[in-house]
């Protein structure tokens, strides 16, 4: 068999498709940024432990530092650059905005992104660390600030903004089930139990 | 980094036949572990095989009330699980203890049980280790070890097994199955981490070649009523210092059936047999607890810097015990 240590690849970003050829040690992280010249993700300590470099990997939030490029293909893959709806920014950012979510701004991305995943994992009635009863009789836990903290804490914020990021993800997962037509939230409930 | 081959594989037989024999050949699943060893240069394949897409993402209860997870089901979605949740609480509870939310989405079970010690001295390059490279010496024993393990360890290597998932795994008995190019096998978890001894670099009684396919969890009613719970450094994000898996049945006051393993004490997650024994048919209280501990405790050997251990996993064990009884008898 040939052995070869790059590929041509194409990656699906934020519905496009983008066709690159990658050396097989290609994080992400680093083809988003470097080649593709999306630069809303963030590399904070390129070894998983920052959440600078959230994305959503088919709708889940992962860390594109330790996600290498050519096993990406074929994924749909979410950036910062890709959540809004046009110009109608996700209720997430639009949160962030309005509480202050951030100081600096290096790591909102990487917040953003996360925050969109945990809303929707919370949604489908994941339990967390904090969960004091994670059998599904117990029902989905509500997002009280400490599930939060709990869900967000692979995000580290340098400067210190966690009160208001806990803040504008308890005011966005609030939006997302105003939005929600009506009987979703129940089916939600089922499908859990 | 070094360069590397990259090949995708669609079914088991062909993930197996590319590994081959080749040492010099890894499978990736969610790469959370492999990646970053590979940037620091721990890890230098010529050649990944990834099994992502791999069928062996399910999770099915088995006849009598157990489960089998495939290898590849994430970490998030064994958590998420509402039969593992059932049957198995403690479980969920230790995958959703470590790590966070992406990692949890990226990992799998068949990684977790192959993730690799986080003992510094292990993964700075620069240093002597015995697990990266056999015979260059163990600094940690007389250097940084708080966090190393006070049972089980030897003169060649004190790490300890960092995952949490795997504690649970031990408690409840979990069988490890796997594909070699001979055919499928399985193995104990009891008996799937080797013995340290003078060989801390060989770390499962995996064949060479084989690709893990999943686990099986034995239907056990105890499990039902059972609890994770990890000591670390800081409240969120962080690998255990101390933790346990614990299940209990308790009747008219009396331990009826007990399960109990440890974790970042040992090279791998250490069931706590000694503890059972003396649990079983003893009255549930809190002598019976601490008594269970101090049996276990008993091989105990930390080092300078890691004795606080000893105290930790005692109170943990009274502590999660007692709660467990209190709540069975409301």
């Amino acid at each position: 068999m040939a052995s070869s240590t790059s590929s041509v690849i194409t990656l699906k970003i934020n519905g496009e498709k983008y066709t690159l050829p990658v050396d097989h040690r290609t994080t992400l992280l680093d083809a988003l940024r470097e080649r593709l010249d999306l630069i809303g993700t963030k590399k904070g300590c390129d070894q998983g432990q920052c959440g600078a470099c959230t994305v959503l990997l088919d709708g889940r939030r992962a860390v594109s530092c330790l996600q290498l490029a050519v096993a990406a293909e074929g994924r749909e893959i979410t950036t910062i650059e890709g959540v809004a709806d046009g110009d109608r920014l996700h209720p997430v950012q639009q949160a962030f905005l309005d509480l202050d979510g951030f100081q600096c701004g290096y790591c909102t991305p990487g917040q953003i992104c996360s925050a969109i995943g945990v809303i929707e994992e919370h949604a489908a009635g994941w339990p967390s660390a904090v969960t004091e009863d994670v059998r599904p009789e117990a029902g989905p836990p509500s997002l009280t600030p400490e599930e939060i903290r709990e869900r967000m804490s692979g995000n580290l914020c340098r400067c210190g903004a966690y009160v208001s990021i806990v803040e504008a993800v308890a005011r966005a997962a609030e939006v997302r089930v105003d939005e929600r037509p009506a009987g979703a939230v129940a089916g939600a409930k089922e499908a859990v139990a | 980094m070094r360069e590397f081959d990259y090949q995708r594989a669609s079914d088991v037989a062909g993930a197996v036949a590319l590994l081959g024999a080749d040492p010099d050949t890894r499978f990736l699943g969610g790469g959370t572990n492999l990646v970053d060893l590979m940037k620091s240069g721990v890890e230098r394949p010529a050649r990944l095989v990834d099994i992502r897409e791999l069928p062996l993402d399910e999770i099915e209860p088995t006849p009598g009330g157990g489960l089998r997870v495939g290898a590849t089901v994430t970490n998030g979605d064994l958590a998420a699980h509402p039969e593992v949740r059932r049957r198995y609480p403690a479980l969920a509870q230790a995958v959703l203890a470590g790590a966070s939310g992406q990692l949890r989405n990226m990992a799998t079970v068949g990684g977790n049980l192959l993730q690799r010690t986080r003992c510094g001295y292990f993964t700075d390059v620069t240093q002597p280790c015995n697990k990266r490279t056999p015979g260059s010496g163990c600094p940690a024993i007389t250097g940084e070890h708080h966090n190393h393990a006070i049972l089980g360890a030897s003169d060649h290597c004190v790490a300890v097994h960092p995952s949490d998932m795997g504690v649970a795994l031990t408690a409840f008995d979990a069988v490890v199955h796997y594909a070699t190019a001979d055919g499928p096998g399985e193995l104990p978890l009891a008996d799937f981490y080797l013995p340290v001894g003078d060989t801390p670099h060989r770390e499962t009684a995996l064949p060479a070649g084989a690709l893990i396919t999943g686990v099986s969890l034995p239907p056990a009613p105890v499990a039902a009523h059972s609890r994770y719970r990890k000591v670390r450094e800081r409240a969120s994000y962080a690998f255990a210092i101390g933790s346990l898996a614990a299940a209990l049945d308790v009747q008219d006051g009396v331990v009826r059936d007990a399960r109990l393993a440890l974790g970042a004490v040992a090279s791998r997650p250490w069931r706590a047999a000694a503890a059972e024994r003396v649990l079983v048919g003893a009255p549930a209280d809190a002598a019976t607890y601490a008594a269970a501990a101090d049996a276990e405790l008993a091989a105990a050997r930390p080092l300078p810097h890691n004795g606080y251990k000893v105290d930790l996993i005692r109170n943990l064990v009274v502590a999660v015990l007692s709660e467990l009884a209190e709540e069975a008898a409301r």
